[in-house]
């Protein structure tokens, strides 16, 4: 269970880009959040594990309190946390299975790194994997030989590989066309059931949104309007999210939010 | 299309400095500036004239190149072969860990610092200084040379390398951070492969470049074909010092035509 409280995220002195949000994802839902460019979901991302530090408020991650972590205890919670990425992310110049084994790193030594001695039980678990998701004849390919779709799959079995209690995805379709986003949703969706896996997916196509998840919820700048699931998402609603203007809406006292 | 008769018809670039008193007074300070300088230096035509004679008595000596002393040349040219590529070799292996030092999306501010300050203080002598003080160091040779050559390559090729760690696609250091992976694996899976092929590229650069610089690094004393070319003219031998300088020459057509075969290869 991932539950967020009160959380707050300023950059330098300027008006909060997170206000005061609370938000609690439970068992193995696939949750997506709406709302337009500069409404905080790729913040609110990445406070989870911590590639952005939250300026106050607390994210617990089944227990764990994320917020204050250090060092090696951060780096053994972030294993915890899979993330799939806009634009991938991938290391060009590996190849696949250095890719996905790169979701291992932080279980293995730096030197077993180096020298790509994976450890067999990892092997298997990423030609399985692969399998699944299609791209097992790849592993020796260098990544950037990939097209889009193929692309984000690998980035999707390097998350996986993390063994991961929650899945992350930040705009994972953005980059692709309309019919490889509508497979990668689906993909992710059939994951979360397959492997009882909370799923927290930033997205701007609400159509998919709607298709695909469980509960929508709806974020304008900073703030969480709507949580609900998709067929209560009324044009009323949309409208709702998807108007405001960034600055006026963060300069609004911050005790009225929620 | 409408065009009201107040629509311009010319334009101009706007000058570099917009005031017009002021760009004509930088203009014309620059070239008296240069006129005075001219003017001002002491220049003895007499020596002039003289040093054409000598000159003439310099080349007169060299032609024809003499080879008759081909095994001082073929151990001066080796030693200087050993000598770049042994400077290459450390300087390289060093430059990485400066180079990440000085990258400043990586490194922390004052680390940062400190690398670019190794930087800078081994690009501000140029390597014939640099090679005075490591002979009066460590004495005539090649080991002067290896040092010299050492502190010449950090110079170059840590600022260019740390320069390529800057421009990096972050999103893939953001990626193992996200799986938790530690730092120095981070560096070996996320960084070292965008940087790979322009590392390459510079160490080939460097060892060509070092090939150059320990002819001239010998002359005051740091061993290697430059050192042979500084004794020769010593001894007034004008013959053997254009042998020399011909195989110097060849030498540094050949290694050029090769390092740039292989980094067109790689690129």
């Amino acid at each position: 269970m991932l539950k967020i409280t009160d959380l707050v995220k300023r950059y330098g002195k300027g008006d909060p880009v997170l206000k005061n949000l609370d938000l609690t994802i439970e068992g193995e839902s696939v949750v997506s959040i709406i709302g337009s460019s500069g409404a905080g979901k790729s913040t609110l991302l990445r406070c989870i594990n911590r590639l952005v530090e939250p300026t106050s408020g607390s994210i617990e991650l089944n227990g764990t309190e994320l917020t204050t972590l250090h060092g090696r205890e951060l780096r053994a919670a972030r294993r915890k946390i899979g993330m799939v990425f806009q634009s991938f992310n991938l290391v060009d110049r590996l190849t696949v299975m250095e890719n996905v084994q790169s979701g291992r790193l932080g279980y293995i030594s730096t030197w077993a790194a180096v020298m790509r001695r994976y450890p067999k039980k990892d092997i298997r678990r990423a030609y399985e994997l692969m399998e699944r998701v299609g791209i097992a004849h790849y592993a020796d390919k260098r990544a950037d030989e990939l097209s889009g779709g193929e692309r984000q799959r690998v980035g999707v079995v390097r998350a996986l590989m993390q063994d991961p209690e929650i899945l992350l995805a930040d705009e994972p379709t953005a980059s692709l066309d309309p019919k490889t986003s509508e497979q990668i949703m689906g993909l992710l969706r059939d994951l979360a059931g397959e492997l009882k896996l909370p799923v927290l997916i930033n997205i701007h196509n609400v159509t998919e949104a709607k298709i695909y998840t469980d509960r929508i919820v709806g974020m304008r700048y900073g703030r969480i309007i709507f949580d609900d699931t998709p067929d209560s998402l009324d044009q009323e609603a949309m409208d709702q999210i998807y108007s405001g203007s960034p600055h006026a809406d963060r300069k609004t006292d911050m005790k009225e939010a929620s | 299309m409408s065009s009201t008769p107040d629509t311009p018809d010319t334009w101009r670039k706007p000058p570099f400095i917009a005031n017009r008193w002021l760009r004509w007074a930088v203009y014309l300070g620059i070239i008296t500036y240069i006129l005075w300088v001219g003017a001002s230096m002491p220049i003895d035509w007499e020596r002039v004239a003289d040093g054409l004679g000598r000159a003439k008595r310099i080349f007169g000596g060299a032609f024809p190149p003499s080879f008759d002393r081909s095994g001082l040349l073929i151990d001066g040219f080796l030693e200087s072969l050993k000598i770049a590529l042994l400077a290459t070799a450390g300087g390289v292996a060093l430059s990485v860990p400066i180079a990440f030092m000085a990258a400043r999306n990586i490194a922390p501010l004052p680390i940062y610092y400190l690398g670019r300050a190794i930087i800078i203080i081994a690009r501000s002598f140029h390597p014939v200084i640099v090679a005075i003080i490591f002979v009066k160091a460590v004495g005539f040779g090649p080991f002067a040379g290896v040092l010299t050559l050492i502190v010449y390559s950090i110079g170059f090729v840590a600022k260019m390398l740390a320069e390529r760690i800057e421009e990096i696609d972050f999103g893939q250091v953001e990626a193992m951070r996200a799986a938790g992976a530690p730092y120095l694996s981070t560096l070996v899976y996320a960084i070292m492969p965008q940087i790979m092929p322009r590392q390459i590229g510079l160490s080939i650069y460097q060892l060509d470049s070092n090939l150059r610089a320990s002819a001239v690094v010998g002359i005051v004393g740091a061993g290697g074909i430059g050192a042979t070319l500084a004794n020769a003219f010593g001894r007034y031998d004008y013959d053997f010092a254009l042998a020399i300088t011909i195989v110097i020459v060849g030498a540094i057509l050949i290694s050029e035509g090769v390092s740039g075969m292989i980094r067109k290869r790689i690129s």
